[in-house]
């Protein structure tokens, strides 16, 4: 009894545990690889919600396009000269309640005045911030509903909310932020993709 | 035939089929260990019902949930309509549905007092720390539970609530975001979403709770019952090895328990058949209507049970640290056993430090509450600040206050008039 017992080689039983062990914790990681990677969007869902190309080349300066993307609407608009000197000014710029969009969801690259990769294309998602009713674009200034100071912007028609041609929000209007910026990128100087990120600036 | 002799003949069949099942599972030993046999602190007060109360919604809850899975459809095309249907339509199924949707608010009641109850008597307290941690799990799977549960209706405080919830872990940095698309399985709440927190909800965290409740009891009944005293029972034995202060579970507890259940239920049947909704509360009015993404409801809440947590999120300015803060509001709690360094256990015994801290961090827990129900004022936001600073204070400070603390000397055995 006690001669077995002095020939168990205590090194060899640690060594196999030990291995055993190891070699089993290695093949329940990899069993859980599939299972976890399941969760992943499958190869539906991100058919359904890939980058989306948008033409912009026949795009008139002043005008409005709008594209539907992971089921919102994306307004891009390009601006003339005129829209982006109203950004600057102070009739502006002291009415926004976050004018560097300091609470506000963009990407890192339209965190600036313009909020935009090239200040001539303004890219937003078109659902307000308040209630997720859809602004309607009211570029031209003094407007007969919106009054003789009307800047020009965006005008969403369910609560009034008001914003400036960067998608800026008033103050004084129930929206609490500015539209958000979706992540997007120039392919080319004539095709915007939508939903991809551009490189940082 | 006399009636005596048929009496015993049925007596000793049944005792000879209970020996055949002992031979074979530990049947009568199960029921001896822990319920006939395990001595409880015969001074339990009002305070005690909520354990078994937990039981009994956990139970409620799995039952009207299995059928309520008989007619509710996991998708999100027919998510909504089905839950109508239930509701209309199935016979009476607004009746199993309501007594779900009740079911999780008196869960969430029924615990909190459980907690605070524990938290009152020191039972956390060595050598508890292990029942006191099981429980903290059944209260993260709890909450866990609740929060895929909601989305299940599909309405529209489910859409932007799980939204809200979702992309809390957004703010993660660096894995953030492609964790968010992980666990929601696509680019937006969709009914890929709903369809794994179905099956998370009526699969994965029921077998959690149960397994976790089943270790909570053992845990408990290895240990034996803390009581409103804090006195250990078990260091006074009788000549029979029983505590001297110690009663059967059953019939003693089993019995009142049963009194605690008649009046639990007369309050949640009114609540059932008069209030289903509690004023918006219990079921949020926003999720009348179907959800809609491109549309989120004038102000979104979550249910009240997780408001005190959610105004401790919105008190902080930055969201990454409103995250974390809000996470620990939940977590602080596992480490009660260590935080507190009083030689007593229970209020009882303890001073005046202690107790202020402790009525502090109450009234604070209920004003988050409160506070996290109503939209964010800049006023609001202060006092949330304010109790917030307290909440955590509680448990920051605890290490100092409970040690400074003027405790008085706990009796040899528990306190107890006869009734």
């Amino acid at each position: 009894m006690s001669s077995e017992a002095d020939n168990v080689d205590g090194s060899r039983r640690h060594f196999l545990v030990v291995a055993t062990t190891a070699t089993g914790l290695v093949g329940a990681a990899l069993t859980a690889v599939p299972f976890l990677a399941s969760w992943k969007p499958s190869a539906r869902a991100q058919a359904l919600g890939a980058p989306v190309d948008a033409d912009i080349s026949k795009l008139e300066p002043g005008a409005i396009l709008k594209v539907n993307w992971r089921g919102q609407a994306i307004y891009i608009v390009r601006r003339t000269q005129e829209m982006l000197a109203t950004l600057a000014s102070p009739a502006v710029i002291n009415n926004l309640r976050d004018p560097n969009s300091e609470e506000s969801e963009q990407p890192a690259f339209a965190k600036n005045q313009d909020r935009s990769l090239k200040p001539e294309f303004l890219v937003l998602i078109g659902v307000c911030t308040h209630l997720g009713c859809a602004p309607m674009d009211r570029f031209q200034p003094q407007d007969a509903e919106l009054g003789a100071t009307w800047p020009g912007g965006f005008y969403c028609p369910c609560h009034g909310s008001k914003f400036d041609l960067a998608g800026r929000v008033f103050k004084d209007v129930p929206a609490p932020l500015n539209l958000r910026v979706p992540p997007y990128r120039f392919v080319n100087d004539g095709v915007i993709q939508i939903g991809s990120e551009a490189e940082a600036a | 035939m006399s009636a005596t002799s048929n009496t015993v003949n049925n007596g000793s069949r049944m005792s000879a089929l209970v020996g055949w099942i002992d031979a074979r599972f530990p049947m009568t030993r199960m029921w001896k260990e822990h319920v006939s046999e395990y001595y409880a602190p015969k001074n339990f007060n009002f305070w005690y019902y909520f354990g078994s109360l937990a039981l009994v919604v956990l139970v409620l809850q799995i039952v009207t949930g299995i059928f309520l899975t008989m007619n509710y459809k996991p998708s999100a095309a027919e998510a909504f309509a089905s839950v109508e249907y239930i509701m209309r339509d199935v016979e009476w199924g607004w009746l199993i549905r309501y007594m779900h949707s009740t079911g999780a608010s008196a869960f969430f009641i029924v615990v909190y007092l459980h907690m605070f109850r524990g938290i009152m008597y020191g039972s956390y307290k060595t050598p508890r720390e292990l029942v006191w941690i099981f429980g903290m799990l059944i209260y993260l799977a709890l909450m866990a539970e609740a929060f895929f549960g909601y989305l299940l209706p599909w309405g529209n405080m489910s859409y932007w609530g799980a939204q809200v919830i979702v992309s809390l872990f957004g703010a993660i940095p660096g894995i953030g975001e492609s964790l968010v698309e992980w666990i929601r399985g696509d680019y937006y709440i969709s009914d890929i979403t709903l369809n794994r927190f179905f099956a998370l909800h009526v699969v994965a965290l029921p077998i959690a709770l149960i397994f976790l409740v089943i270790a909570h009891i053992l845990a408990l009944h290895e240990v034996g019952s803390n009581n409103p005293d804090g006195v250990e029972i078990k260091k006074l034995k009788g000549p029979d090895g029983h505590p001297v202060d110690g009663i059967p579970f059953h019939p003693y507890y089993t019995v009142k328990d049963l009194m605690g259940f008649v009046a639990f239920a007369a309050a949640f049947a009114a609540v059932v058949f008069f209030a289903p909704e509690m004023g918006g509360y219990f079921l949020e009015h926003a999720n009348f209507e179907p959800a809609d993404a491109l549309r989120t409801p004038e102000h979104i809440a979550p249910v009240w049970y997780f408001t005190p947590f959610y105004a401790i999120l919105r008190a902080v300015p930055n969201k990454l640290l409103g995250v974390v803060l809000m996470g620990l509001a939940v977590v602080s709690f596992f480490f009660l056993p260590w935080l507190d360094r009083a030689k007593v256990k229970s209020v009882r015994y303890r001073g005046w430090l202690y107790r202020s801290f402790l009525i502090l961090f109450a009234i604070s827990f209920l004003a988050l509450g409160y506070l996290g129900l109503q939209p964010a004022t800049p006023a609001y936001t202060n006092a949330a600040r304010i109790f917030g600073a307290i909440y955590f204070a509680f448990f920051l400070l605890m290490p100092w206050y409970s040690k400074a603390d003027q405790t008085r000397p706990v009796p040899e055995r528990v306190t107890y008039d006869a009734h």
